[in-house]
């Protein structure tokens, strides 16, 4: 595969975006990334969407966004992964332009949430669990994540202190991102006296329900560097699954498809999890975040609680994560999360992240998972010498 | 000798005081506990109904019975509140326990004599060697109308009997007698959801009626007098009827008080005096003699003469006893939950 | 979600808990499927016990708005004998029910309801055994 890099990043506001629909939403973000690439063309288009049939009754999302964007009749794919779809479809890009069969290929990421109840929308969300054997019995998935956070808080001594670190450092690095759905600090004790979910995970545990769009150009290496000063290279990337149903783990404190992904990742970028500067990994609950660290390898297995308590994910930090904010501040529009991931990476490692900058950020990592972690995508990052 | 081979009792955990209720509706409810006999009744959980209540009644006859399910000959199941108004609740039961397939399945309505009549159809089948064995399940999730004399009642359970002959048979049939009149006493019209009852009219011409004129014909039939049993239950829509028309014909309180479980269990309509025989199966000895008269408004009465075998001793601890889900692990209700259960609370519906 | 043909398919797993054993690995699987994950094709039919023992549990307070009269409803997973895992609710529970190694045993429960007027949905629910 001939190296690949990232020319070029655009992305929306998260939010309670009432006026922009999902045609607005990602085409706005695929306007800025073409425009910020300088790319020539585009020869292909990949968008990560979830369920835009469930929230927007519209399928046929490749046509579509070709189409709004008006770059001409290309080849136009949705790609579909549950939450993991937006780092699906910049995989996809990279692997069509890696081969050689495209040239300019843009990657997005859009899923326009709020035009549907609450209640439909976390119907629409359960359908990424199994829907005969969790979703049918009353699964949602702030209870699976809790049923992850049950066993994870038995097995390894996790505590409320820990998920509240998660929650309350994210928000601190969402404070610092103009982009973010809640662009603000939380109390520790917010947390805690937030409303109940699904126990132990509170409200301020839980990623919100959020409309928004992003989107990246990838191009062949040698083209890049004509185009931009500092094209930021993919290095190593990886992709794994695992059983759909949580319950049919053999172990629910694990996320094996994320290790999976991870392994391959830094095999492909010759890295070990000490060797990364920044990474944003999938925080739709506090939990969640917890676990990656452990299968990411940025801490030991049950230790992923600790690092965040003893600060070592905050900005400034042994490792920082989430230093847009995260799922958890930011928003987590689905089908866009994965690739807004990669529009932060980029920002840190072209040092344009601004007040929520890691300085020296030269490797960074994107981890993105679907479901209950029955898919996962890894991306490594780094920024060209 | 042809009988029971296998019964089971299924009672749901959830409980409301008579207090509880009276308190909403301001009545009295020392008022209530002594004019209905009882204070407290059984209420369904909302994922409970008469097939759930059933299949589970169902399972513990089948493992006293110690037969596979597919060997049922028939399965009937008595009740005024199946679920659907049109799609039978047995044959949901019969797939539910294995037992679909090759049977006859059929879902009775008669008020509360709908369990006791599945009972002596699935009894009659085996006698007329049809079918080698059959099932019948009495089970209800009755409502009364809020704030009605029925409400401090109307509860839930169910019980379930499995006909056969041979020596599985833990209690044998002797005699059968059976009696019906049209009686409008009580009825609900279709699409209604709550019934309506003629009060006082209710009780003598209707209750009493029927279970004396079923018993008297039963007792002469059977040439027996009611000091030949050691046990006897009624129909019990409340405390103080099944105790009065026991007393008439001429049995004492002894006789009858294990069956009378409708103190804190409440009036399981179809299921009220098949489940009391359960728990009369779970204690009485091998020659021990068991009077029931069911009642279903409308009315009508069936009649059985029972004898206990040296097999049900053998077989009455390989599922739950009837007092034990009477009696333990009971969760009781404030009235707001009891409504939000049954379904009385006013929704918006999502889209 | 819940049409006719979609409930009425599932009826062996969820009214009767028939699954099926690997012969290869020995693990016990329900649904049945037709390839174990440790890739044996060597499958045979098995009926799970009516008792497990709580692996992980949670209490959901906001959930779908078809479950809203239990809510708020518990949720566990069951692991029977060292074999199959279920997800499923914990019917009629009390607090002390919700402890990791609990026994529980499963009961034939309402599972869902397609609206007012669609067909009922029946499956598995865990309750507490009496301790």
């Amino acid at each position: 595969m001939r190296p690949v890099a990232i020319i070029g990043t655009g992305i929306t506001k998260f939010g309670e975006l009432w006026e922009q629909s999902l045609r607005d939403l990602f085409t706005e973000a695929a306007l800025k990334a073409v425009e910020h690439s300088k790319a020539p063309r585009l020869d292909a288009l990949y968008v990560g969407c979830m369920a835009p049939g469930l929230f927007n009754g519209q399928e046929h999302l490749g046509a579509l966004a070709a189409d709004y964007l008006g770059m001409g009749p290309i080849p136009a794919t949705r790609v579909e992964s549950a939450c993991a779809s937006g780092g699906l479809a910049l995989l996809q890009a990279v692997i069509a332009v890696g081969s050689g069969v495209y040239d300019y290929v843009l990657a997005g990421g859009v899923e326009k949430m709020n035009d549907v109840s609450g209640g439909a929308a976390t119907l629409a969300l359960g359908t990424a669990a199994d829907g005969d054997y969790e979703l049918f019995f009353g699964a949602t998935f702030p209870s699976l994540y809790a049923l992850m956070a049950t066993a994870h808080m038995a097995r390894h001594g996790t505590t409320r202190e820990m998920l509240t670190a998660v929650a309350v450092k994210n928000h601190f690095h969402g404070s610092k991102n103009p982009n973010a759905q809640y662009p603000f600090e939380i109390k520790p004790a917010a947390v805690a006296d937030s409303p109940l979910v699904a126990e132990p995970l509170h409200l301020l545990d839980c990623s919100p329900i959020t409309d928004g769009a992003a989107a990246v150009v990838v191009a062949p290496l040698d083209l890049a560097k004509k185009l931009v000063k500092k094209p930021v290279v993919v290095s190593g990337f990886g992709h794994a699954t695992d059983t759909l149903a949580l319950h049919h783990r053999d172990d629910m404190t694990e996320l094996k498809a994320v290790a999976l992904a991870a392994r391959k990742a830094y095999g492909m970028a010759k890295l070990a999890p000490k060797d990364i500067h920044v990474a944003e990994v999938h925080d739709c609950f506090t939990i969640a975040e917890i676990m990656t660290c452990e299968a990411l390898g940025f801490a030991k297995p049950g230790e992923g609680g600790r690092i965040a308590l003893k600060g070592e994910t905050r900005l400034g930090g042994r490792i920082p994560v989430n230093t847009s904010g995260g799922l958890k501040a930011k928003g987590h529009p689905v089908g866009a999360t994965g690739v807004a991931q990669i529009v932060e990476l980029v920002a840190q490692l072209r040092g344009e992240a601004g007040a929520r900058q890691v300085k020296g950020a030269k490797v960074g990592l994107a981890q993105n998972m679907g479901g209950t972690g029955a898919s996962s995508t890894v991306t490594i990052l780094e920024v060209t010498k | 000798m042809i009988g029971i081979i296998g019964y089971g009792a299924y009672i749901p955990r959830y409980r409301i005081k008579v207090e509880e209720i009276a308190k909403v509706w301001g009545a009295n409810a020392e008022n209530y506990k002594r004019g209905l006999g009882l204070t407290e009744k059984s209420v369904p959980a909302p994922d409970q109904d008469v097939i759930t209540l059933s299949a589970e009644a169902a399972k513990n006859a089948l493992k006293r019975a110690g037969i596979p399910a597919n060997a049922l000959g028939c399965l009937y199941i008595g009740s005024e509140s199946h679920p659907y108004a049109v799609k039978p609740s047995a044959t949901v039961v019969a797939d539910a326990i294995g037992a679909a397939g090759h049977l006859h399945v059929a879902s009775l309505e008669f008020a509360c004599k709908a369990g006791s009549e599945g009972m002596y159809i699935a009894y009659s089948q085996v006698k007329a060697g049809v079918i080698q064995y059959g099932m019948a399940i009495g089970a209800d999730t009755s409502q009364g109308a809020p704030g009605d004399a029925l409400e401090y009642s109307a509860s839930a359970g169910a019980a379930a009997y499995i006909m056969g002959q041979g020596p599985k048979v833990l209690a044998t049939v002797d005699w059968t007698h059976s009696y019906a009149t049209d009686t409008p006493d009580f009825w609900r019209r279709e699409y209604q959801h709550y019934p309506r009852h003629g009060s006082r009219f209710t009780g003598e011409p209707a209750y009493f009626h029927h279970i004396t004129s079923c018993a008297e014909a039963l007792l002469k039939k059977s040439g027996m007098k009611p000091k030949d049993f050691q046990y006897a239950v009624f129909h019990q829509p409340n405390g103080k009827f099944p105790m009065a028309v026991g007393a008439k014909l001429g049995f004492a309180r002894e006789q009858m008080v294990t069956g009378w479980l409708v103190p804190t269990l409440g009036n399981t309509y179809s299921g009220a005096s098949p489940i009391g025989l359960t728990a009369i199966l779970d204690v009485a000895k091998p020659g021990d003699r068991i009077f029931m008269c069911s009642f279903g408004s409308g009315a009508g009465s069936d009649g059985f003469v029972f004898t206990v075998t040296k097999a049900a001793p053998k077989v009455r601890d390989l599922a739950p006893k009837t007092r034990d889900y009477l009696d333990k692990d009971r969760i009781y209700l404030d009235y707001g939950t009891y409504a939000k259960f049954r379904k009385k609370i006013l929704k918006n519906l999502e889209d | 979600m819940t049409t006719s043909a979609r409930i009425w398919r599932e009826k062996p797993h969820r009214y009767r808990l028939e699954g099926v054993r690997c012969k290869k690995c020995g693990r016990t699987w329900v649904p049945a499927r037709q390839v174990c994950p440790c890739g044996s094709r060597g499958l045979s039919a098995m009926v799970l016990p009516e008792e497990g023992r709580i692996l992980t549990w949670t209490v959901v307070h906001t959930g779908h708005p078809e479950f809203s009269d239990s809510t708020p409803y518990a949720l566990v997973v069951v692991e029977f004998g060292k074999g199959a895992r279920l997800l499923m609710q914990l019917a009629d529970f009390r607090r002390e029910d919700l402890k990791i190694g609990r026994k529980v045993k499963v009961e034939f429960r309402k599972v869902q309801a397609a609206g007012e007027s669609g067909v009922l949905c029946y499956g598995y629910k865990a309750v507490a055994c009496s301790e």
